[in-house]
């Protein structure tokens, strides 16, 4: 048994930066359990509370039921992969993967033993007499993992241990990272900017903003279920596009919602309204509506998309993957501009911020679908947009929350405490 | 598997240069290789004068220059090295020198190492206050402590001993060390130190099996440099060293004379006490190789 825990753990540094405020979270035992969030919000510096690095300013972290604020690193009895690797320059690749057994006093024989053993898994035999400098990134990489491994602790924590690798290569050990920790079964927390790491390699994912945790919940909830505009826009690539709309009650049939996106309208999906009935609560009311780019395609090349699920726009840019085809796209509504978008905009680093501000006060929005790859949308010209209604999102334009009954928000951040996990998927 | 195809895609492929490349290489470094060339024959010109002028007797040695004996290889002797090694006075002498020395470039090191690595690495308060006013006793000039050193030692009883001479050595060491090591320590990447703590290393480890191999050119470079400074020196053992006690630099100033320099024991006691520290040189001086924190990151 060997859960990590923080409880309202909150670190502030000397210099009065609050780095981490109140994180509560629980780990279970076997769990691998991803922190992302943009750059500063504090993951590396929780990631560094837990494993002793860092003086803890309140709460409590525990480590297999064993209160661990006072514990030093050394006998805290987990392992750390550095962003930059760390390995020591001036021992083999054999005697770094085997340097924590020797200060531990294994024995010569079953320290050769295990070095062997992980220098096959990660398949670094031929590398175990070479210097760290005499290695590619890649191989540094999997030293760096193999030094953690070795020793079977409690816990591995992981600061954005593949950001220094190539794209190519950052699948690969993504694949590989996940699979070793399910066959090791070893509690591991992940720290990640990158949310398509946090979606592909966490049995959960936290998502943290400024120091506060947003939600906590299985990948799929997340992109189902985002509490509020700050995870919807973050958890899925290209982002959700989110622009201001209306809710609006039609006047002959009752029940049925339809959401106004400047001049034109989408009839709300019954499944969703039956999910979400707070939604009713909003008509008459600006609300932010969120759509995932791969609910938009190529209304022609599909099957009679009703009224109300449609919408014109006109082309952009238009990006041929060959599997799929990202048509960028102007629709005539507002764009939503709050703390959480412009956050969200700064971080994918699409514009400055002049730009951005100007893009708040637009009359339209810059969009994206991401549509069947032999559409023939071409630049400049108009296209019909189907829309699957059924999976559209809602978000209180002053609060920022989902308009969702399902969406569990993360513990601390509402005021009834910890939520459960939401519908998964 | 995996593993192995990624192993092998990702190893560096070592740049090969065509024999043009390299000649390029060579004659572009020309004028540095010739320049170095010029320094060493100046170096070695006086040195193998020594060398031979202490192989040639004293009656020789007063009447024609040591270029002589490069014709007439019939006057070099070892008799002038036999007779010194033989003299009481030398060889106490070159004792002495090795008894001040030694402990006096281990002391700094050691000591100088460990301050150091609490000036880099270990949070104290004042901690910054304190270095500064390490720095600033780099300043302090040794002529103005003879004197009260000199009477304290005398409190102590140890004033004319080895042992003041090389307390002497290492205070005034010390500063220097601390500052050099604790500036080279300070760039080794934090992560390092702690994932050897992570590791399981307590401060102590962590100082023995990541700061002192990393460290090992800093050190190696304090060492020589104490080594060649404590055994050279000559104003620290004329005042705090008896006769009995006195180094190799001391003895050998007492052969000088206005007239008639004795240059059967001169020549051989300076050039036997240039060999250590020479020794001492190339023995240490693989260690000043560049890079050695190479490939710990990224
Ligand atoms: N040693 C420190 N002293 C003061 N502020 C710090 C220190 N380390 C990090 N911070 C600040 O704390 C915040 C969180 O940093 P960090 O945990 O590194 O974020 P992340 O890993 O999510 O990028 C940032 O605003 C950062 O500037
Ligand atoms: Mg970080």
């Amino acid at each position: 048994m060997a859960g990590v825990a923080l409880e309202d753990v909150t670190k502030v540094y000397d210099d009065g930066t609050v780095a981490v405020s109140n994180l509560a979270l629980d780990i279970e035992d076997g769990e691998f359990m991803v922190l992302v969030g943009p750059s500063g919000c504090g993951k590396t510096t929780a990631l560094r509370m837990v494993a002793g690095l860092e003086t803890i300013t309140a709460g409590e972290v525990r480590i297999a039921e064993r209160v661990v604020n006072r514990v030093p690193p050394k006998d805290r009895d987990i392992a750390m992969v550095f962003q930059n690797y760390a390995l020591y320059p001036h021992l083999t690749v054999a005697d770094n993967l085997g340097f924590s057994l020797r200060l531990h006093k294994v024995p010569r024989a079953e320290i050769k033993r295990r070095v062997t053993d992980i220098a096959r898994i990660l398949g670094l035999e031929d590398l175990l007499n070479r210097k760290p400098r005499a290695l590619s990134g890649g191989q540094r990489q999997r030293v760096a993992m193999g030094r953690a491994i070795v020793r079977d602790p409690e816990a591995f924590l992981m600061d954005e241990p593949l950001s220094n690798l190539d794209a190519k290569l950052r699948v690969q050990m993504r694949a590989e990272i996940a699979r070793i920790q399910h066959d090791l079964g070893t509690t591991t927390i992940y720290v990640t900017h990158d949310q398509t790491e946090a979606m592909t390699m966490g049995d959960r994912v936290a998502v943290m903003r400024r120091g506060e945790l947003q939600q906590v919940d299985h990948p799929q909830a997340l992109y189902e279920h985002p509490v509020n505009l700050f995870v919807g826009g973050f958890i899925g690539s290209p982002a959700m596009n989110l622009v201001e709309g209306v809710l609006e009650h039609d006047d002959e049939q009752s029940g049925v919602l339809w959401a106004r996106l400047g001049e034109q309208r989408l009839r709300l999906a019954d499944s969703l309204l039956a999910d979400r009935p707070t939604l009713h609560r909003y008509a008459g009311r600006g609300v932010a509506v969120g759509i995932r780019p791969e609910d938009l395609k190529d209304a022609s090349m599909t099957t009679g998309p009703a009224d109300g699920q449609r919408l014109r726009v006109s082309v952009g840019l238009v990006e041929r993957m060959g599997a799929e085809t990202y048509v960028h796209f102007t629709l005539d509504a507002k764009p939503v501009f709050t703390e959480d978008t412009r956050e969200l905009v700064r971080e994918r680093a699409e514009m400055t911020d002049n730009v951005l501000e100007q893009r708040g006060q637009a009359p339209h929005s810059e969009c994206v679908a991401r549509v069947q790859p032999r559409t023939e949308a071409r630049e400049g010209e108009q296209l019909e947009l189907a829309v699957d209604t059924s999976h559209v999102y809602f978000f209180d334009l002053e609060t920022g929350q989902a308009i969702d009954d399902a969406a569990s928000p993360a513990p601390g951040a509402a005021p009834d405490g910890r939520g459960d996990h939401g519908g998964t998927g | 598997m995996s593993a192995a195809t990624a192993t092998a895609s990702t190893a560096p492929i070592p740049p090969r240069e065509s024999w043009a490349q390299r000649m390029t290489r060579a004659v572009s470094r020309g004028p540095l290789h010739l320049v170095l060339i010029v320094i060493a024959l100046v170096w070695l010109l006086p040195t193998v004068g020594l060398l031979v002028a202490s192989l040639r007797p004293p009656s020789e040695s007063a009447q024609t220059g040591w270029w002589k004996a490069l014709t007439d290889t019939s006057q070099l002797t070892f008799e002038n090295y036999r007779q010194i090694l033989d003299d009481p006075l030398i060889t106490q002498a070159f004792w002495n020198t090795v008894l001040i020395t030694v402990p006096a470039t281990l002391g700094v090191v050691v000591i100088g190492a460990l301050a150091a690595y609490a000036f880099a690495w270990i949070d104290f308060r004042g901690r910054d206050w304190l270095f500064v006013g390490v720095v600033a006793l780099l300043v302090v000039p040794i002529q103005v402590a003879l004197i009260p050193v000199a009477k304290l030692y005398g409190t102590l009883g140890i004033f004319g001993d080895i042992s003041g001479v090389v307390l002497f050595h290492v205070a005034f060491g010390l500063p220097f060390a601390v500052f050099l090591l604790r500036n080279f320590f300070a760039q080794i990447p934090r992560e390092l130190l702690e994932a050897a703590r992570i590791d399981g290393a307590s401060e102590l480890k962590v100082f023995r099996t990541v700061i002192l191999p990393i460290g090992l050119p800093a050190l190696a470079s304090l060492a020589i440099f104490q080594f060649l400074w404590v055994w050279n020196d000559l104003l620290v053992a004329l005042v705090f060293a008896d006769t009995s006690n006195a180094p190799l630099t001391v003895a050998i100033r007492s052969q000088m004379r206005q007239f008639g320099t004795n240059f059967d024991i001169i020549g051989p006691a300076a050039f036997l006490s240039m060999l250590v520290p020479l020794a001492v040189f190339f023995a240490f001086q693989r260690y000043f190789v560049q890079g050695i924190l190479a490939g710990s990151e990224r």
